[in-house]
């Protein structure tokens, strides 16, 4: 090794880079997986563990799984062991159902119109990129009301009752209108509990800790069972526009938790800054108060968000079916009966989609808005 | 417990709407909206479930397609208001259905507590046990120390109790919450003994890979009447659910069918034509057409045909007639003449 023996006057010695052994796979695996005899040990019974469940989950989700069948009992003529592998063919036949519920077959591209507009309207609300966002906003703003009017119908478009809908879109349905309606709600009763109106935050107060304190399923009991009895009789609203209104109270005051937090931790030098700067209070929380707080409640938000979306399958209880709903209905049909574990998986990757999509995003977020070095 | 809190609500609630109920029309109601609102289950294997393209099927969802061809003349002409065993009786008694067909157990509780009006029982059935063969249990009295998986929260968990305390018996109770869960239990061995209704665990049976290495043991344990239910205050509405149900097992009685109710419009026998409404006017005596029993076989078929295609012995479900049998045939089925 001619480098080796190479002599350097003292402090003239050039950078060399790290030797093989200490970076790259080699080096990751020598420093994370045995650094020490316990690590080793750790790493060969994780290995060992790996091992043994992997191959046979992949043997039974994707090598020997059946597509296509007419009925169970034909799925599983078409495997070695009845029950030894995944039937997909039964995911497959009621896919229409998961997707649309019970939405009129020959509508359903209003289904699909909404999905559209639903992608360009997510999009143009998270990628600050987009050409054209301003407008882009605005189009979201509207959002809600188009896809309203596309999935009921009305003004031209027949109409189509909301007890139809279900599976995927129901979801969508619930979680999008709570997501999108809780942020605002959630930001007015954060301000409002440290308002210096007594008035204003009791009221804040009292709605943000009933609501905190009663669960969910509570809430949607009420929605579709108590409220019946006291509005007077006829007046009964839809029940799903009373879900979506439980649903987004129940997330607006978690949010508002959240973005209090988000409010406390900045510095009271920020708030005296606007003041100094004569801004009034409208203008010293839309400028300087709400960006940062906001910033730095994002992952408190999401984590909200992510646990408001998977809580939309506890409609199930009253009554209305969404993927799950949808799921364990089609396990009743006799000629499907009996591959509750095809149904449970198939909705655990939706959602597990779903809210690794919106961790994901959250992380991008973050960086992106991160002002430090 | 849930289940008490639950009926104690709908009583609170109901009692707060009596007096704004008693008038409600509801025959009215359903001629002007041009559709039937059944409270229906959320999926029952062999009484109500939805096909592929999410039109519901089954026996109760039969029966609510009968009562819509009697009010409307047109059996499709239904709405299935799915319901949890939990918000079935306020979806009724709040108005958001017109009548309950989804496998209802009529009690005493739920007929005065929930105030409730029950007609007749379209389906008889009662609580039994489902072992491997391999155990070689002959009868429910051997089953002393053997581990049962039982769903909470039910009528069937008491009975168990109550019929191995009567026996003497010991037993291991395996808790769970749904069939499917019932299912995996019982045939990893976690559970020797699989207890529900006995139509229950005839449709699990049957979605086994080896549905011949089980049997149903012969005691029943309980009863377990099952019926269509309207709510108090609308004795109109209440006797034409009453005699949609009674025209179904008349029908069968009578040997009419879907395909020979036609020829039978010219039959000798009186009842068959005061009931097809060709002599008399019931019909009209019921608030409905001349022809809402005709239209009821027509479309739908007699209580027979609605048991064989839903839940008999070619379907999947594969029950037996039984006490579901008519009268005539050694069964419990009767009903009320047509005079």
């Amino acid at each position: 090794m001619a480098e080796a023996t190479e002599t350097y006057k003292v402090g003239q010695h050039p950078d060399l880079p790290p030797p093989r052994s200490e970076v790259g796979v080699i080096g990751w695996v020598k420093y994370n997986l045995l650094s020490t005899p316990f690590n080793v040990i750790m790493t060969l019974l994780a290995i060992w563990f790996l091992w043994s469940i992997i191959p046979p989950i992949f043997e039974w989700a994707v090598l020997d799984s059946v597509w296509t069948a007419e009925s169970r009992k034909a799925c599983w003529a078409k495997m070695e062991v009845p029950e030894g592998a995944a039937c997909w063919a039964f995911i497959k036949d009621r896919i229409g159902l998961f997707i649309y519920g019970f939405y009129p077959a020959d509508l359903r591209w209003r289904v699909n119109l909404s999905f559209v507009l639903m992608v360009l309207a997510i999009v143009s609300v998270l990628y600050e990129n987009m050409p054209g966002r301003k407008f882009g906003l605005w189009y979201a703003v509207a959002f809600p009301f188009i896809t309203g009017w596309l999935l009921v119908g009305g003004l031209g478009l027949t109409h189509v009752d909301t007890d139809q809908f279900g599976g995927i879109m129901l979801t969508f349905i619930i979680g999008i209108t709570g997501i999108s309606f809780s942020l605002p709600i959630g930001i007015l009763l954060a301000l409002g509990r440290r308002s210096k109106l007594p008035v204003i935050r009791v009221l804040c107060v009292l709605i943000i800790e009933f609501i905190r304190g009663v669960p969910l399923i509570a809430l949607l009991f009420i929605a579709s069972t108590m409220l019946n009895y006291f509005l007077p009789p006829g007046t009964a609203f839809d029940l799903l526009l009373r879900v979506l209104i439980m649903v987004t109270v129940f997330s607006s005051a978690y949010i508002a938790e959240v973005i209090r937090g988000g409010l406390q931790g900045i510095p009271n030098g920020q708030y005296e800054a606007a003041d100094s700067l004569g801004l009034t209070y409208t203008k010293a929380h839309l400028l300087i108060i709400l960006p940062q707080a906001l910033k730095i409640s994002i992952p408190g938000i999401v984590n909200t968000f992510i646990g408001l979306y998977k809580d939309t399958t506890l409609v199930l209880i009253i009554g209305m079916l969404d993927p799950l709903g949808v799921g364990r209905a089609s396990l009743a049909d006799a000629v499907w009966a009996g591959l509750a574990r095809e149904v449970y998986i198939f909705v655990a990757v939706f959602f597990f989609i779903c809210c690794f999509s919106m961790s994901r995003y959250s992380l991008w977020l973050e960086k992106r808005l991160s002002t430090e070095n | 417990m849930r289940n008490k809190i639950t009926s104690v609500i709908a009583a609170l609630g109901t009692a707060a709407i009596m007096s704004a109920s008693a008038n409600a029309g509801t025959l009215d109601d359903v001629k002007k909206r041009g559709a039937l609102r059944c409270v229906v289950s959320t999926g029952v294997a062999g009484f109500a479930y939805p096909d592929k393209s999410g039109v519901w099927k089954g026996f109760d969802i039969d029966f609510c397609r009968a009562t819509a061809a009697a009010v409307l003349g047109d059996a499709k002409k239904i709405k299935a208001v799915t319901s949890t065993g939990k918000t079935r009786f306020t979806k009724l008694n709040s108005g958001e259905g017109d009548v309950l067909w989804r496998n209802t157990t009529i009690t005493f509780s739920r007929d005065v507590g929930v105030k409730l009006r029950f007609h007749g029982v379209n389906y008889y059935d009662g609580q039994g046990f489902m072992v491997n063969k391999k155990l070689g249990v002959k009868s429910a009295k051997d089953l002393g120390g053997a581990s049962v998986c039982i769903q909470t929260g039910t009528t069937t968990e008491l009975n168990l109790a109550d019929y191995f305390h009567e026996h003497g018996m010991k037993y291991e109770a395996v808790t769970i919450e749904t069939n499917d869960e019932a299912r995996q239990n019982y045939m990893s061995g976690r559970c020797d003994v699989y207890t529900t209704d006995a139509s229950g665990l005839a449709a699990t049976r049957s979605t086994f890979p080896d549905p011949q290495n089980h049997i149903i043991l012969p005691e029943i344990i309980s009863k377990e009447p099952l019926g269509p239910a309207t709510r108090h205050g609308d004795d109109q509405w209440s006797d034409i659910i009453t005699w949609v149900y009674y025209a179904t097992v008349t029908a069968e009685e009578l040997g009419v069918t879907s395909a020979n109710v036609d020829k039978m419009k010219s039959s000798k026998n009186p009842e068959i034509l005061r009931m097809l409404g060709v002599e008399g006017n019931q019909g009209e005596e019921l608030g409905l057409n001349k022809d809402w029993a005709y239209q009821i076989i027509k479309q739908v078929g007699n209580y027979g045909e609605i048991f064989e295609r839903n839940i008999g012995k070619k379907t999947p479900v594969g029950l037996a007639r039984g006490m579901n049998a008519l009268w005539t045939k050694g069964g419990l089925q009767y009903s009320p003449p047509f005079r």
